[in-house]
């Protein structure tokens, strides 16, 4: 034992707690920033928020500490259990009465409130990674696959059921361990294709071409079709040259022809023409997958059906399934609604501010923008906005990488696991950062939509960081003890 | 293990996944944060409330330093919507003396973002302005039980006379267009609208000064930014020295009352304007705070035109005063000489042109022509010098000729006094005769220009210049009302002499005739023995009843003040320009008016002339 207690100091991932380290301490530094109140610089006092989250930083130290010490086969062998507690946790928050800002997540525990949700990704993930590890597993299993899936889903489902939209997308990111694991990238690339349509149908579905008939919209997204099925074919069918050729050469050419002469010669609705193509397309992978028996051939005319009936639904999804609220914050962020004081106003103000930063920024307690609180959630979901304007490009740019490398060296470390167990949870944990880091991140800057997703290790608040600390040290622990 | 070796691949997808989003924010970063500027612009707009500190504007003090125009307090009153909890609205109209749709339309306009696009419930609203001490004294008592309301102390103008409006001119908030122009200005701010406030708008004005302050989301302040480090302290504006003698403004002002005319006296050894008086003119008061807008407009639609400065915005015929112009030419160009006579029995008679002229003796030469103002004399010499054509080559040469000597002695342009709004009266030249007669004009065409009539005119600025001219023997400086910017040179076009075409030795000739017309001429009423008056009446035909002239300067060797009358429609010069002209200078020069004078200013100043209703 004394040992083994010695080797962990030598074997566990000093980089990986470095960068650990220094995210939590920018993070700290941008806290006080962001929720200094002008002519008040006192940090240490915890009635403010930055003193507060210097306790909750001590707190997680500690905490990380206690999760090296403990025997790294405990998490294996209770992977199951503190799942199940979880779940019963994420179950009864839903009948939670206390609603704070519109969701009943949040579990008042006399002075501190705690969010059950932040602590459901490393069980979701012990659970995932155990259940995968086992040396039944296999992804061509259907059995095998479903329940893989139903781990991920079931917490996914009650976070909703909690209104948490937000926390709840973060599930999407174990689909990056199971393409690691082996799931068919077609999957994700339809996920990609779902969401090029989404954006596509909604953005340009009314604008019209020169020629006055055709929608930019419709277009695009049928001529996408026919590319997408062309790579397909050329990725997943052999003795595929022909097929590819065709499709390109008859649905593109096809359609770039119809263009030609609605534009320069009678107008006409070009879709008409791409709608007959699309039928000839259909009718041309039935006969392929006739003739040469391949079965994929069936799988792409189900994605190119899929496809159009995926986009010719939108606007009822859009419509129907979104609240009004998210269908706003869509809107926005495709320039449809220009809205600067009202539901564009958080994006606006927080492109200000961090525009307003420049080069080298205003300097540590010198922004204007987020001090005087035009930002709103500056201290939460929106504290990127803080390091933009006081750090400036340089210190944002930093931050950035210092996230970008984290995560590669959990890829690293991942890789270089012996157990299936291992590399599974150290993949749930870079695919759970690099989810948090994109859409946190791209909100703030206007790239992605308005997800209240805190940023890992910088916005305030215990829950969110206990949540990211322990799921990060489980995983030292466990990369620790790999055998070498 | 093939599988899981082609699987392990898998990393450098997801990581190179991670690579690509880093590079895409980056990129993001790069273009909101180097690339694009408007996002700063925007960050200080939010964030910094610049306060404006108003500088004091510079006071005007006349030639004797006597202080005319000086800032008083006046008082705004703000409001902060959010910390208005409740209104008792009869007691606020009463208070300030409102009437119930007044306030709630203000209050309702405040709040409209199109008409008052700074709104915010949180700051200041302007809610009235320029509240006197009194009226706002009533209100201050109350203050407390009008929450939300505030007190904010500004300076508007005071007048320690009632003269000198045309000069003083006035201050009032800046138009849209004055904004526009000039980037120093926001709404709200005042600007010289008038006179030397206009004129000189940018040394009185001097220059705001802001203090930085932050403000938060709510638009409360929150304190000085950076310890005031970007803070400016206001600079007052520069103090003015007037050249007018307000006691002389005063007796002019007082001599035209209820006549319509103007009196200009210039100093010409300096050109710089002692009086300018302009009638009917406005005690500058009714200029002071929210009465102007009513005030000025009110005047505006008067048929007398109080707001019009006649003295540099009034075209004139000259009249006989002009005949000096002429003498002066036809002896500078050799048409006449001092002993050259012309015979004049009732006027000008020619080839059927006949120019009417009053009893005296005939011929007659050039100081007796002036002295009894002849009309013959001077239509003679234009006829011989437009007719010249040894000389000149043709009338159209000797037109130019004559008009470049005209324009040299001041006429036909502006002078360019420090005033907004000059007018240039008219020199005709031989383009306007050859587009008017069709080339087909000559000397007795154009005869009644020797006299001062037909389309010469001039303003009473012009012509108390030509008297400032003949005073100096052939040069004049730019006439100006401003003789002194505190710790500013004067513009050198103040003090550069300005020389006429006409020899010095001429002048003295146009001296002494006109010191033979106060001696035992049509000036005899304007002669104070001690004085010298040297003067020459104008007597301007025009629709109406003649115009009343006079133009002299005084003492004639030591010449101290140059000056000339115009009263519209008084008849005879001798009525009105004479008498008036005498006790101008007498005041000037003796600083009193003798006990007979002071009958007589009084007598003339209770003479009214009819003008009827007409518009004019």
């Amino acid at each position: 034992m004394v040992y083994r207690k010695d080797s962990l100091w030598k074997t566990i991932d000093w980089w990986a707690i470095a960068l650990y380290v220094l995210l939590v301490v920018c993070g700290w530094f941008s806290i006080c920033g962001a929720s200094y109140d002008y002519g008040e610089p006192d940090f240490i006092d915890f009635s403010t928020r930055a003193g507060k989250q210097l306790v909750w930083i001590c707190c997680s130290f500690v905490l990380g500490f206690v999760l090296l010490m403990l025997e790294e086969r405990l998490y294996e062998t209770y992977a199951y259990l503190i799942y199940g507690l979880m779940i019963l946790l994420l179950f009864g928050t839903i009948f939670n009465p206390n609603e704070i800002k519109g969701s009943n997540s949040w579990i008042v525990l006399g002075p501190v409130s705690i969010q059950p949700a932040e602590f459901a990704k490393f069980a979701t993930s012990l659970a995932l990674a155990k259940f995968m590890g086992e040396y039944t597993f296999s992804m061509d299993r259907w059995k095998n696959m479903s329940t893989a899936l139903a781990i991920i889903l079931v917490p996914m489902f009650l976070i909703v059921c909690q209104k948490e939209t937000g926390s709840a997308l973060v599930y999407l990111s174990f689909f990056l361990v199971l393409y690691r694991e082996g799931m068919t990238g077609s999957i994700l690339f339809s996920g990609v294709c779902a969401v090029v349509y989404f954006i596509v149908g909604i953005r340009f579905r009314s604008d019209l071409m020169d020629d006055g008939y055709t929608s930019w919209g419709e277009f695009s997204v049928l001529a996408l079709v026919f590319l997408f099925c062309a790579l397909l074919i050329k990725a997943y069918c052999k003795d595929s040259k022909k097929p590819v050729r065709y499709v390109l050469l008859f649905g593109l050419g096809g359609t770039l022809l119809g263009l030609l002469f609605s534009v320069y010669v009678i107008p006409f609705d070009v879709v008409y023409v791409q709608s007959a193509l699309f039928v000839l397309l259909c009718g041309y992978l039935v006969y392929c997958f006739l003739h040469e028996r391949i079965r994929n051939y069936l799988y792409i005319l189900l994605f190119a059906v899929g496809s159009i009936g995926f986009f010719y639904s939108i606007d009822y999804v859009f419509n129907n399934v979104l609240e009004p609220h998210q269908q706003i914050r869509i809107k926005v962020l495709l320039g449809m609604e220009n809205d600067p004081t009202g539901a564009g106003y958080n994006v606006n103000q927080s492109k200000i501010a961090i525009g307003s930063g420049g080069f080298w920024g205003k300097g540590f307690l010198n922004g204007t923008q987020t001090k005087l609180k035009y930002v709103p959630e500056q201290d939460t979901d929106f504290i990127f906005c803080t390091v933009g304007e006081e750090q400036g490009f340089v210190g944002a740019s930093i931050v950035i990488l210092l996230f970008a490398t984290l995560i590669w060296r959990l890829i690293y470390l991942s890789e270089r696991q012996s157990s299936r167990f291992g590399r599974v949870y150290g993949y749930c944990v870079a695919s759970i950062l690099f989810f948090h880091l994109f859409i946190n991140i791209g909100m703030v800057l206007g790239l992605t939509p308005v997800i209240g997703i805190p940023l890992p290790f910088f916005s305030y608040g215990g829950s969110s960081l206990w949540g990211f600390t322990i799921l990060l040290f489980i995983f030292l622990r466990i990369d620790s003890a790999r055998e070498h | 293990m093939d599988k899981d070796y082609r699987l392990s691949r898998r990393a450098y997808i997801i990581g190179g996944a991670v690579f690509g989003v880093v590079i895409l924010f980056i990129v993001r970063l790069f273009v909101l944060q180097i690339v694009n500027d408007d996002y700063k612009k925007n960050a200080d707009s939010n964030a910094f409330l610049r306060q404006i500190q108003y500088p004091s504007r510079g006071v005007i003090y006349d030639r004797n330093e006597r202080l005319l125009v000086f800032n008083q307090p006046a008082y705004d009153i703000l409001v902060v919507m959010k910390e208005m909890t409740s209104l008792d609205t009869v007691d606020l109209c009463e208070t300030l003396k409102l009437t119930p749709e007044f306030v709630r339309r203000r209050l309702h306009d405040l709040k409209d973002r199109k008409l008052n696009p700074g709104y915010s419930p949180y700051t200041n609203q302007v809610f009235l302005t320029q509240l006197s001490v009194e009226d706002c004294g009533i209100f201050q008592e109350k203050l407390f039980k009008f929450p939300g309301f505030y007190i904010q102390r500004r300076t508007i103008r005071q007048y320690n006379y009632n003269v000198g409006a045309h000069i003083l001119g006035d201050i009032g908030e800046v138009s849209k267009s004055e904004i526009d122009a000039d980037d120093y200005y926001q709404g709200g701010d005042f600007i010289g609208k008038l006179g030397v406030e206009r004129f000189y708008e940018k040394q009185l004005r001097g220059e705001k000064g802001v203090t930085v302050l932050l403000r938060d989301a709510y638009g409360r302040v929150q304190g000085n930014y950076m310890g005031g480090k970007f803070d400016k302290p206001p600079v007052a504006g520069k103090n003015l020295t007037l050249s007018i003698d307000i006691e002389l403004q005063q007796l002019g002002e007082r001599l035209l009352e209820g006549k319509i005319g103007s009196i200009v006296a210039i100093e010409p050894s300096t050109g710089e304007v002692l009086c300018l008086v302009s009638s009917p003119s406005y005690d500058p008061h009714l200029m002071i705070g929210r009465e102007r807008g009513k005030n000025h407009l009110k005047m505006s639609r008067d048929p007398w035109k109080p707001l019009l400065n006649r003295a540099i915005m009034g075209t004139y015929p000259p009249g006989s005063t002009f005949k000096t112009t002429q003498a002066l030419t036809y002896l500078q160009e050799g048409i006449i000489t001092a002993s050259t006579s012309y015979s004049c029995v009732g006027g000008f008679s020619y080839r059927g042109l006949h120019v009417g002229c009053h009893s005296h003796s005939s011929p007659l030469s050039l100081l007796p022509a002036i002295a009894t103002s002849c009309n013959g004399y001077f239509c003679w010499g234009l006829y011989h010098m437009i007719g010249a054509r040894q000389k000149y080559g043709s009338v159209q040469t000797a037109m130019n000729t004559w008009r470049d000597y005209m324009v040299s002695m001041g006429f036909g342009y502006q002078l360019g006094i420090d005033l907004p709004g000059e007018k240039r009266g008219m020199i005709p030249n031989a383009q306007f005769y050859d587009k008017v007669y069709r080339r087909s004009w000559n000397g007795l065409t154009v005869i009644s220009i020797a006299i001062g009539q037909g389309e010469v005119t001039a303003t009473p600025l012009q012509i108390a210049n030509l008297g400032a001219t003949i005073a100096n023997r052939g040069y004049y400086i730019t006439p100006h009302v401003v003789k002194g910017i505190e710790g500013e040179v004067l513009d050198s076009i103040y003090t550069t002499p300005h020389y006429t075409k006409v020899e010095k030795a001429h002048y003295e000739e146009v001296v002494q005739g006109m010191r033979n017309a106060v001696l035992e001429g049509t000036c005899r009423l304007a002669n104070i023995p001690e004085l010298e008056i040297c003067g020459k009446t104008g007597t301007a035909q025009n629709q109406g009843k003649d115009h009343s002239a006079f133009m002299g300067f005084a003492p004639m060797n030591n010449p101290q003040i140059a000056i000339a009358v115009y009263v519209e429609n008084g008849g005879w010069g001798a009525t009105y320009g004479v008498p008036i002209g005498r006790l101008m200078i007498e005041k000037y020069l003796t600083g009193k008016l003798t006990e007979e004078d002071e009958i007589l200013a009084t007598d003339i100043q209770n003479r009214r002339i009819d003008y009827g209703i007409q518009e004019r």
